[in-house]
């Protein structure tokens, strides 16, 4: 749902990034986005083609990478993906807790000419 | 060419969240963000509350329009200050320092922020609170904490509101719990009726202790 305010950071943070290496065009921007981030891919590619407009971004192609939602059992002592129902381990049916993977939002690398 | 970046779109906002902490800190406030749907109950719990707390209260509204609960507030003599998202779905930190620019609680007050109602965007941009705290009512479901589990995890409280209206809805506080208790098994939850005032005096004690423990964190 904050997907504006989020890419028009990302776009910030890769202009400055292109610009310190002195790039003249952005051709690719590989984001990572966790399920849990609040994160629409197809609200960011939008808001991303509107906000790049007239810069050296413009028309960079967006690669997501998803990230699923991992749960830790402290009885089985391992992580497992979250379920679509509940937090519950698929092993051992005990209660998961939610770790950080699933949260992010990550600006991984780019691609310049 | 490609340049790796790695970097957290969200590590900004806690930055901007630490330099709201220090003004707060030079203003002598104590900060809590008050996170929950819209119609939870968020002002009411204030007018309720802040009758019951030993410090002053003031307190930050934040919506998409209107000055609806600032008025509200103003007129039972609770100082507050509106903030316009103009359709916005959360408060972000500069907005929350701008705004004391021209509001000036009184040291020592507890200012409440009570953010634009929205579960899911208002967890991702933390203000430089020192307490958070989510509130959801039974007539909302008991299914909250597994579809909204991020707001939950960074909480440091939940209150459970319309405790009146239980025997009415399908409410199961059992698995309501159960949701919570895997996101943050030592979250306490507090069950109220802002309508009955029941359960608020076991809130605002809480509340007390937790200011009193931030004070002795220094």
């Amino acid at each position: 749902m904050h997907e504006l305010a989020l890419t028009e950071k990302m776009l910030k943070l890769v202009l400055t990034e292109a610009k310190n290496h002195q790039a003249q065009r952005v051709t690719k921007i590989k984001v990572s986005i966790g399920e849990l981030s609040g994160m629409i891919e197809d609200c960011v590619a939008y808001y991303f083609q509107l906000s790049a407009q007239g810069t050296i971004a413009a028309g960079a192609e967006l690669e997501f990478v998803k990230c699923k939602a991992k749960l830790f059992c402290p009885a089985c002592e391992r992580e497992f993906e979250k379920g679509p129902q509940d937090f519950n381990c698929p092993s051992c049916g005990g209660l998961g807790r939610l770790t950080e993977a699933g949260r992010e939002c990550f600006v991984e690398s780019i691609e310049v000419e | 060419m490609e340049i790796k970046i790695e970097q957290d779109l969200f590590a900004h906002e806690a930055e901007l969240a630490t330099a709201n902490r220090r003004l707060f800190k030079e203003r002598g406030l104590i900060v809590l963000n008050l996170l929950a749907a819209p119609g939870a109950g968020k002002t009411s719990l204030i007018r309720k509350m802040a009758p019951l707390l030993k410090r002053p209260v003031a307190v930050i509204e934040g919506d998409p329009a209107s000055s609806i609960d600032t008025d509200l507030l103003n007129s039972l003599g609770i100082s507050a200050c509106q903030i316009n998202t103009e359709g916005g779905c959360h408060l972000e930190a500069p907005m929350i320092s701008k705004a004391l620019e021209d509001f000036h609680p009184e040291p020592g007050s507890l200012l409440i922020i009570e953010n634009v109602g929205n579960l899911i965007c208002t967890a991702s941009f933390p203000l430089g609170e020192s307490i958070r705290v989510v509130m959801a009512g039974v007539s909302e479901g008991d299914d909250k904490p597994f579809k909204y589990p991020d707001i939950f995890q960074d909480a440091d409280g939940v209150i459970l509101n319309k405790m009146d209206l239980q025997p009415f809805v399908d409410f199961d506080p059992d698995r309501f719990r159960r949701g919570i208790k895997a996101l943050k098994p030592a979250l306490p939850i507090f069950e109220v009726s802002c309508k009955t005032g029941s359960g608020l005096p076991a809130l605002a004690e809480w509340l007390e202790q937790t200011i009193a423990a931030l004070g002795e964190e220094g």
